[in-house]
């Protein structure tokens, strides 16, 4: 099969000297909110450029305004956009249908709900291919084959008859990135194309879209929060805050010697796999508080059971952070939630200062990922605080609040809030919230469970530096759970690495992360995107040769 | 799909259903023959002797024990029975539910009688409803947000408050009495003449569906405008799908799940439920037979009446779990 273009006369004449992309003064707003306000970028022909910039900052606004999508959305559009030669703005209907998915197509970010659950995979990419050519049912569901095989779907053939749900998370991304391809787009838009996957899937698509670049020579507008992911595979970055074009440059230049504040500021809140974590002064204490051994637990039941997590035994030392990182379905937060006590071990037990615990209890306390669903949207959050207080038999009102204002004032807030409700909160505030709640029950250890995975990279290091400073005040000892390799390195003294249930590796942090031992380990840090363009460029050679081809 | 796990999963509903309909079938022996009041002296008539009352309670076995006489009701359902009424027996073959204490007919050949009646009201009347009410739901999700849908939905609105006499009072007021375009509904067999049949059967079918065409409008709506919030959708637009095939083909496939849990029930439960539709169109089915036999408290009339609608209900519901897993793939079978 081929992918090359047969380009036609008119598109030769058209393409001569017009940009693929051209946006000058865009700017949508919806009722009050400019989303994008005045951004101006061109993208030549074949070439990559990445919008990269924190939630809110109007990237995927951006995108989709590429392509029209915000037409009958009530949002106010203005500037203007041309794409392969098609001025979105001034477009008809018709028009627009007949760039969407021919000229410029597109790619989500959440693979699973992007494909209609109710069809075939094949079906769908035989649709979208039927919208823009002739071919018949037929020939179009051959079609899809061809492009389902060309993204590395085994069994293409058999597998376009399978509906989404069958598909993994990184099968599921590639049929959207195949849909992409069944026309032969000049541009490919990717919103986010990897945010919902595995570190090791992720590398993998990002190779396929390089790939796909080097053999198709299609444009590449890739929109993403991570400055990694951009660095990997673009070769200008245009960084946007608050609607705005920061910086704009080719990606060594805008990496390496950032010009300006913010980008500085990005750039030194992404944690980097490479960098050894500052000695922090409370390790290296012998006291074990917090110790399991030969930990199992098992969900379902007869044919369906499967053991999430399979004979861990693991210690935790006084004023410690033990780091355990693993991919999606590995079992760690099942881990964590057996060390807090919510989860009931199938086999195994869990020792709190030698002595065998079952339930919860006030000395180890956990942090969960989600601050918004992990806090009661109908109480304040200074009741939610005061709920470990109460439980401990705490009567006195005005001894209750005093405390709450206290813990308030201790992960950053303004005591006063103690009345405001959950979403008055941003993300990272209600982190904030979320880490008082566990500090009220005055705990020796918090088992923080994704405590980050949610926020933005600048609110993702205060964060993280505000659980280090309680650490070192406190004596906590701290299990940090988490799936970005980065983030654990930065705050762990040591490391477990899991996969399907058990501990493959562990060991101090910098022994595990320098001189992985488990084949396992080195996939799993070979396949972090680098900020580095020449690393990134390593690590994807690197990968080529962990994986047979 | 996993056949074989397709094939447990029927095996199961159909076994749950079987189980069900026996505790229902329980629950109403008891619930109605232990109902207070002298079964004996009511079926006699108020002048009976008491010496003829007891004869017709030894006839009608109901000296004995409860649980006997529910062994009694079961056997004939599977074997059949031999029933004295005074001087001649009467054989009553399987499936038995007993004799008519008004009548002495077999309420199985009552039923079977009048089940053609009840079938074609509520068959017709699926068919429109469906018609109807699934194609203004995917009118008004076409038209969201513009005056043909906030019409549609005034009237699906009305339609779920007005009670389906007051429809079809004034159906066959206009069309029957004023227009003259209809004949006044009387039941005509399929058998004796298909054409007649449906006319006559045409403004019940209108009446009830009507009614009920209102919840399908809504359903539908609902769920299509659900579905096109979804990001799937977003996908295909995206890629240059046009509104129709978005409308016809994304978003109606998401509410087929939903709309054949609804049907499955409602026609189920048309079996025992069109009681005033019946009523007024004077069409002598299940609905109406009822009524009377409560009037005149003909108990196995009565028990056999509600098993029947029972069975009914059961097998739609197990008949629309099937469908629903078959119509959505990723419905986890247990």
């Amino acid at each position: 099969m081929s992918l090359e273009k047969h380009s036609n006369e008119t598109q030769a004449d058209r393409s001569q000297d017009a940009a693929l992309v051209e946006v000058d003064d865009l700017t949508v707003a919806f009722g009050s909110l400019r989303a994008v306000d005045g951004l101006s970028f061109r993208l030549a022909k074949g070439a990559a450029l990445g919008l990269v910039g924190e939630s809110g900052s109007g990237k995927s606004t951006v995108a989709s305004a590429l392509l029209g999508l915000h037409r009958g959305t009530g949002a106010e559009v203005g500037g203007t956009i041309r794409v392969a030669g098609t001025d979105v703005q001034a477009a008809s209907e018709a028009e627009l249908r007949g760039l969407r998915g021919a000229k410029a197509a597109m790619v989500f970010q959440d693979p699973l709900s992007s494909l209609d659950p109710y069809y075939a995979v094949g079906d769908q990419i035989a649709e979208v291919y039927r919208v823009h050519t002739k071919a018949s049912r037929r020939a179009a569901r051959a079609r899809a084959v061809d492009v389902l095989d060309r993204v590395g779907i085994p069994d293409a053939v058999r597998r376009s008859r399978s509906r989404p749900h069958e598909f993994s998370g990184g099968m599921r991304q590639r049929a959207l990135i195949a849909m992409a391809l069944a026309c032969e787009p000049e541009l490919l838009i990717a919103d986010e194309p990897t945010t919902a996957l595995d570190v090791t899937v992720q590398a993998q698509i990002l190779d396929l879209l390089h790939t796909l670049r080097e053999e198709t020579g299609m444009g590449l507008l890739l929109v993403t929060h991570d400055v990694g992911v951009a660095a990997e595979s673009v070769d200008d970055v245009l960084v946007m805050r608050h609607g705005r074009a920061v910086e704009h440059g080719p990606v060594a230049a805008v990496l390496g010697a950032p010009g300006q504040a913010y980008t500085r500021e990005l750039l030194a809140a992404v944690p980097r796999v490479e960098a050894r974590r500052v000695p922090a002064d409370a390790s290296g204490s012998a006291d074990v508080v917090l110790e399991a051994s030969g930990l199992r637990r098992e969900f379902g039941r007869g044919k369906r059971a499967f053991a999430a997590v399979d004979d861990v035994s693991l210690t935790v030392r006084r004023g410690e952070t033990l780091g355990i990182v693993g991919e999606s379905g590995s079992g760690k937060t099942t881990l964590g939630r057996m060390l807090v006590g919510l989860l009931e071990p199938t086999a195994g037990e869990v020792r709190y200062e030698g002595r065998l615990r079952s339930g919860v209890g006030p000395a180890v306390q956990m942090v969960f990922q989600d601050p918004v669903s992990s806090l009661n949207p109908r109480r304040s959050v200074g009741e939610s605080i005061a709920d470990p207080l109460r439980a401990r038999g705490e009567r006195d009102e005005g001894r209750v609040r005093e405390r709450v204002g206290e813990l308030l004032g201790r992960v950053g807030l303004d005591p006063a809030h103690f009345d405001r409700y959950p979403h008055e909160f941003s993300g990272g505030q209600r982190q904030r919230v979320g880490i008082a709640r566990a500090l009220a029950a005055e705990p020796h250890v918090i088992v923080c469970d994704e405590p980050v995975s949610a926020l933005d990279v600048t609110t993702q290091a205060q964060v993280v530096a505000l659980l280090g400073e309680l650490q070192r005040e406190l004596g906590l000892a701290l299990v940090f759970v988490a799936h970005d390799l980065a983030v654990v390195r930065q705050v762990s003294d040591r490391v477990a690495v899991m996969r399907r249930g058990r501990i493959v590796e562990s060991g101090p942090a910098d022994e595990v992360y320098d001189n992985p031992q488990n084949p396992y380990t080195r996939q799993l840090l070979a396949a972090v995107p680098a900020l580095d363009p020449e690393i990134a460029a390593w690590r994807r050679a690197v990968r080529r040769e962990l994986t047979p081809a | 799909m996993n056949l074989s796990g397709f094939g447990g999963f029927v095996a199961r509903r159909v076994v749950g259903a079987i189980v069900t309909l026996f505790a229902i079938s329980v629950i109403i022996y008891v619930v109605f023959y232990v109902a207070p009041g002298n079964v004996a002296q009511i079926t006699c008539g108020p002048r009976c002797s008491p010496a003829q009352v007891h004869q017709v309670a030894e006839q009608l076995r109901l000296d004995d024990p409860l649980y006997l006489r529910y062994w009694h009701f079961l056997e004939g359902i599977f074997v059949g029975q031999d029933y004295s009424t005074g001087t001649s027996v009467q054989h009553c073959s399987a499936p038995c539910l007993g004799l008519s204490y008004q009548t002495d007919q077999q309420v199985t050949e009552l039923i079977l009688a009048k089940l053609p009646v009840t079938g074609s009201l509520a068959l017709g009347a699926m068919v429109l409803w469906l018609l109807i009410g699934v194609g203004t739901g995917v009118l008004s999700a076409w038209r969201r947000g513009r005056p043909t849908e906030r019409v549609l939905t005034g009237l699906t609105l009305a339609g779920t408050a007005t009670p389906v006499f007051v429809i079809g009072l004034i159906l066959m007021i206009v069309v029957c009495g004023q227009l003259e375009l209809l004949p006044f509904p009387q039941y005509v067999p399929f058998a004796d003449d298909p054409e007649q049949w449906a006319w006559n059967l045409l403004l019940p079918w209108l009446s009830l569906a009507l009614i009920e065409s209102a919840k399908y409008a809504r359903l539908t709506r609902a769920s299509m405008l659900e579905t096109l919030a979804e990001d799937h959708v977003r996908t295909f637009r995206a890629y240059g799908v046009g509104e129709r095939s978005i409308i016809g083909r994304h978003a109606l496939r998401g509410a087929v799940a939903p709309l054949i849990a609804l049907n499955a029930t409602d026609f189920g439960s048309m079996f025992g439920g069109a009681v005033l539709t019946e009523t007024l169109f004077g069409l002598p089915g299940l609905g109406h037979e009822l009524v009377e036999a409560v009037k005149v408290v003909d108990l196995p009339v009565v028990v056999g009446m509600v098993l029947v609608t029972g069975f009914f209900v059961v097998i739609a519901n197990a008949v629309a779990d099937v469908l629903y897993a078959v119509a959505d793939r990723r419905v986890v079978l247990v």
